[in-house]
C-alpha cells in the first residue's frame, strides 16, 4: 500500500513538473521582472498600476514581479543561479560590472522604439559607453533625510550629521557597502570610486567610528522608520524622500556639501533570459512617456526623458530635490564599477565594520565560566555517584 | 524488522537533502572562493569571528537558563492539572507557534521600539522613554519568547510520566516535600531538562532574525554573519566554514548535555 502511494505521489509530481511549462506556453508567456523594492507604481495612492496596465496591453504576457533591496543582493541572486530573470534593474556601476562579467544580453533596440524619448545626456554614459546593454529607468541623488522636529538646523549641511553624537541611536545607515563607503569617502574628501586599500581602510575606520551611533543598517525599512519618527536621520535616495515626505511632512532633504552619489538605475536583460523579446516589449512599455510619467510621479525619482517630464505634475517636475540645479548637480559624482579586487576589498572591510565587536573579553570570560560550570557539575555528579556506589557496596559487603 | 523498506523514502530523503548538502557544505568550507582549490584559509579566518561566536553562545546560554527557570514550574503545574485543563493549557502554549515566527518577532519590535506601544504609553504618563530595544536584553527576550514552548513541552511530557506511586513511596519513607522534589522528581525529569535545553539552545545559538530585529548593529550574532556571507558578501565558502564550526560547537554542547542523561539513567537503576 505504502509503495503504491509513493509511486502515485512520484507520478503526480512528474506529471505536474512536465505539464506546467507546456500549459504556460499555450496560454501566456511569463516574464520574471526583478526590481528594487517599492520601485514601480502599483496602484496605491491613485497611481497607475503599471504591471496591470502592461498585462492589459499585452494579454499574452504575464509579469512575475520580484524585488531586491540592494545591487549586491541582486548580484548574488544572479550569480547563485537557480532562477532566471528576464528584466533586472541594476544601478550604473552594477550594469558595468555585470556587463564586464558577461552577464547581460545585448538589447535589440528595434524592439524598443521608445528609446528615442530618452534624453541624449542619458545615452552612452560611462557605465555602458556603447549603449549595448541598458536603458535608463530613473536617475537621482543620494542625500541626507532628517526630521526637522528633532534635528537642529545648525547641524545640517554636511555628512557630519551622521556622526553627530547628539543623535546617537536615531541614525540609520545604508546596508550595502557601496553606498556606505561613498558617504565615508565623500566626508574624507576621497573619490567615491577609489580602490586604494589605505583610503578604503581609513573610510572603514570612519564607518566603524559611526557604528555605536547607528540604530540599524537598513534599506527599505528606512521608509517606515523615518516616517514614524523611530529614526531621525538617514542617508537615502532623493526620490524616496519625496515618497516619505508625503507621509511625514516634518522630513527634510539636504544635498551634503562634501558631494554625493549621482546614480542611474537602468533596465537590463540578464544572460539566460528565457523571453528576451517579451522582456524588450516590457522595457519599451516602461519608456512610453505617458507610462513613464505616471510611474515616476508615484516613485518620485527623476526621469531621463524630457518627453515624460513634460507630462508630469509640474510641482514634481520642478521640485529641486528631484531635479536639482546645475550647481548642486556639479557636486554629485557617479559610481564606476570597481575591479573585482577593489570590490572584494570593500566587501570584506564592510563586513569587518558590521561585525566589529568591542566587548570581547567579557564574553570570553563569561562563556568559559559557563562551560566550566557545566563540566564541573558533570564531574561533581559523577564523583558523587561513584562514592555512593562504593559506600553501598561496602555496606552490602559488611552485611 | 521485516518491513525495512518502509523507511526507504525517508532514507532517500535523508541522503538527498541532508547528507549530500552536508557534503556540499564541507566542500565549500574547504575550497577557495576564487580558485576553487583546497584550502584551510576559510577555517582559519574564523579567528576574526570568535567574539561573535562567544556572544552567540553566551546569549543563548542565558536564554536557555531563563527558559528552564520559567518553563520548569509551568510544566510541573500543567502536569498536575486535570487532563482537560492539561489539554487546554498545552494548546495555549502551542498557540503562538501557529503564528509565523517572523511576525511574532516583528510584533515585539512594535511593542519595544522608541516610538512603540510601551514607550508611547510611558511618554503619555510624562516619563522619559526606556531603552527597551537594541540591546542584549531585548535579544534574550526574543529568544526566550520564541523558544519557551520547546522547553515546556518536553519537560511536561517527562513530568507527566512520573509514576505518582514513586512520589508516594518517597513520602512514606519519610521524605519531606523538598526532598521528594530534589531526590525523586528532579532526577527523574533530567531527560526532559536535557532535551528542553537542547531544543532551546540549538536554535537560539544559530538564530539571526531575532538579533537583527531586536538587537543593535553592535549585537549581531553568528547567524547574522553567516547570512550576510551568503546574501550580501557573496562568499559562500566562508559562510560554509562558519556554519561548519557552529555545527561542531553545537554537537559538542549536545554531546556534553547527553552525558547527563546517560549518567542519570544508570543512577536511577542504582538508586
Amino acid at each position: 500500500m505504502k509503495r503504491l502511494f509513493s509511486l502515485l505521489l512520484t507520478a503526480v509530481l512528474l506529471v505536474s513538473t512536465f505539464s506546467a511549462p507546456a500549459s504556460a506556453l499555450s496560454i501566456a508567456v511569463t516574464i520574471n521582472v526583478y526590481n528594487w523594492g517599492q520601485y514601480i507604481a502599483d496602484g496605491t495612492d491613485d497611481s497607475l498600476d503599471v504591471i496591470d496596465a502592461f498585462e492589459e496591453a499585452y494579454p499574452n504576457i504575464k509579469v512575475n514581479y520580484m524585488t531586491f533591496d540592494s545591487n549586491e543582493s541582486m548580484y548574488t541572486k544572479l550569480k547563485a543561479g537557480g532562477s532566471t530573470f528576464d528584466v533586472i534593474v541594476p544601478s550604473d556601476y552594477m550594469v558595468q560590472k555585470l556587463a564586464q562579467e558577461g552577464m547581460l544580453e545585448e538589447l535589440d533596440f528595434s524592439n524598443i522604439p521608445n528609446y528615442k524619448y530618452i534624453d541624449d545626456s542619458f545615452k552612452n554614459l560611462s557605465y555602458d559607453p556603447d549603449n549595448l546593454y541598458s536603458v535608463p529607468y530613473t536617475w537621482g541623488c543620494v542625500g541626507l533625510i532628517y526630521n526637522t522636529q528633532y534635528v537642529d538646523p545648525e547641524d545640517v549641511g554636511s555628512w557630519d550629521l551622521l556622526w553627530n553624537e547628539k543623535y546617537a541611536g536615531k541614525i540609520l545607515m545604508f546596508d550595502n557597502p557601496r553606498d556606505a563607503f561613498a558617504i565615508a569617502e565623500a566626508r574624507l574628501g576621497y573619490s567615491i570610486n577609489t580602490e586604494d586599500p589605505t583610503l578604503l581602510t581609513l573610510s572603514a575606520n570612519l564607518l566603524r567610528e559611526q557604528k555605536p551611533l547607528v540604530q540599524a543598517y537598513v534599506m527599505d525599512q528606512i521608509f517606515d522608520k523615518m516616517q514614524r519618527g523611530e529614526a531621525w536621520i538617514a542617508p537615502y535616495y532623493a526620490g524616496d524622500y519625496l515618497t516619505m515626505v508625503e507621509e511625514n511632512p516634518d522630513l527634510e532633504f539636504c544635498f551634503p556639501e562634501e558631494g554625493f552619489n549621482l546614480f542611474v538605475d537602468a533596465l537590463c536583460i540578464p544572460k539566460g533570459a528565457e523571453h528576451k523579446t517579451e522582456a524588450e516589449i516590457f522595457i519599451n512599455f516602461l519608456l512610453d512617456p505617458e507610462i513613464c510619467a505616471q510611474n515616476l510621479e508615484y516613485l518620485g525619482y527623476s526621469a531621463a526623458s524630457s518627453a515624460a517630464k513634460e507630462l508630469m505634475d509640474p510641482e514634481l517636475a520642478e521640485n529641486p530635490v528631484a531635479y536639482p540645479d546645475e550647481e548642486t548637480l556639479a557636486r554629485g559624482s557617479a559610481f564606476m564599477s570597481l575591479s573585482q579586487q577593489g570590490s572584494q576589498e570593500m566587501d570584506s572591510l564592510w563586513l569587518t565594520v558590521k561585525t566589529a565587536d568591542t566587548a570581547t573579553t567579557v564574553y570570553l570570560i563569561m562563556t568559559v565560566a559557563a562551560i566550566g560550570l557545566v563540566v564541573f557539575l558533570w564531574i561533581f555528579f559523577k564523583v558523587r555517584k561513584r562514592k555512593r556506589k562504593a559506600r553501598r557496596c561496602a555496606k552490602w559487603k559488611s552485611a | 524488522m521485516k518491513r525495512k523498506w518502509l523507511s526507504g523514502p525517508y532514507v532517500l530523503w535523508m541522503v538527498l537533502f541532508t547528507l549530500i548538502p552536508l557534503g556540499v557544505v564541507f566542500y565549500y568550507a574547504l575550497t577557495d572562493s576564487m580558485t576553487g582549490e583546497f584550502t584551510l584559509s576559510n577555517l582559519a579566518s574564523i579567528a576574526d569571528y570568535w567574539p561573535i561566536f562567544l556572544r552567540s553562545i553566551w546569549l543563548s546560554i542565558i536564554a536557555t537558563l531563563i527558559c528552564l527557570v520559567i518553563g520548569y514550574p509551568v510544566a510541573y503545574f500543567i502536569a498536575h492539572c486535570k487532563p482537560t485543563t492539561q489539554r487546554l493549557l498545552q494548546m495555549l502554549i502551542m498557540l503562538p507557534m501557529c503564528i509565523s515566527f517572523l511576525l511574532r518577532t516583528l510584533a515585539w519590535v512594535a511593542l519595544l521600539e522608541d516610538t512603540g506601544i510601551i514607550n508611547s504609553f510611558i511618554a503619555k504618563l510624562g516619563l522619559s522613554p526606556l531603552p527597551l530595544i537594541r540591546n542584549n536584553g531585548a535579544v534574550i527576550l526574543g529568544m526566550v519568547y520564541n523558544y519557551l514552548p520547546y522547553m515546556i513541552l518536553p519537560l511536561f511530557t517527562v513530568l507527566m510520566k512520573i509514576d505518582p506511586r514513586v512520589v508516594e513511596a518517597a513520602e512514606d519513607l519519610g521524605c519531606n516535600s523538598r526532598q521528594v522534589f530534589s531526590k525523586v522528581i528532579l532526577p527523574l525529569s533530567v531527560p526532559g531538562i536535557v532535551s528542553g535545553i537542547t531544543m532551546v539552545f540549538v536554535p537560539a545559538v544559530s538564530t539571526f532574525y531575532i538579533s537583527q530585529k531586536l538587537g543593535s548593529p553592535g549585537t549581531i550574532l553568528i547567524g547574522d554573519v553567516i547570512e550576510s556571507q551568503f546574501k550580501a558578501a557573496y562568499n559562500p565558502n566562508l559562510g560554509a566554514a562558519l556554519s561548519l564550526v557552529l555545527m561542531v560547537l553545537i554537537f559538542a554542547c549536545v554531546g556534553v548535555m547527553n552525558r547527563f542523561t546517560n549518567d542519570d539513567e544508570e543512577s536511577m537503576v542504582t538508586l
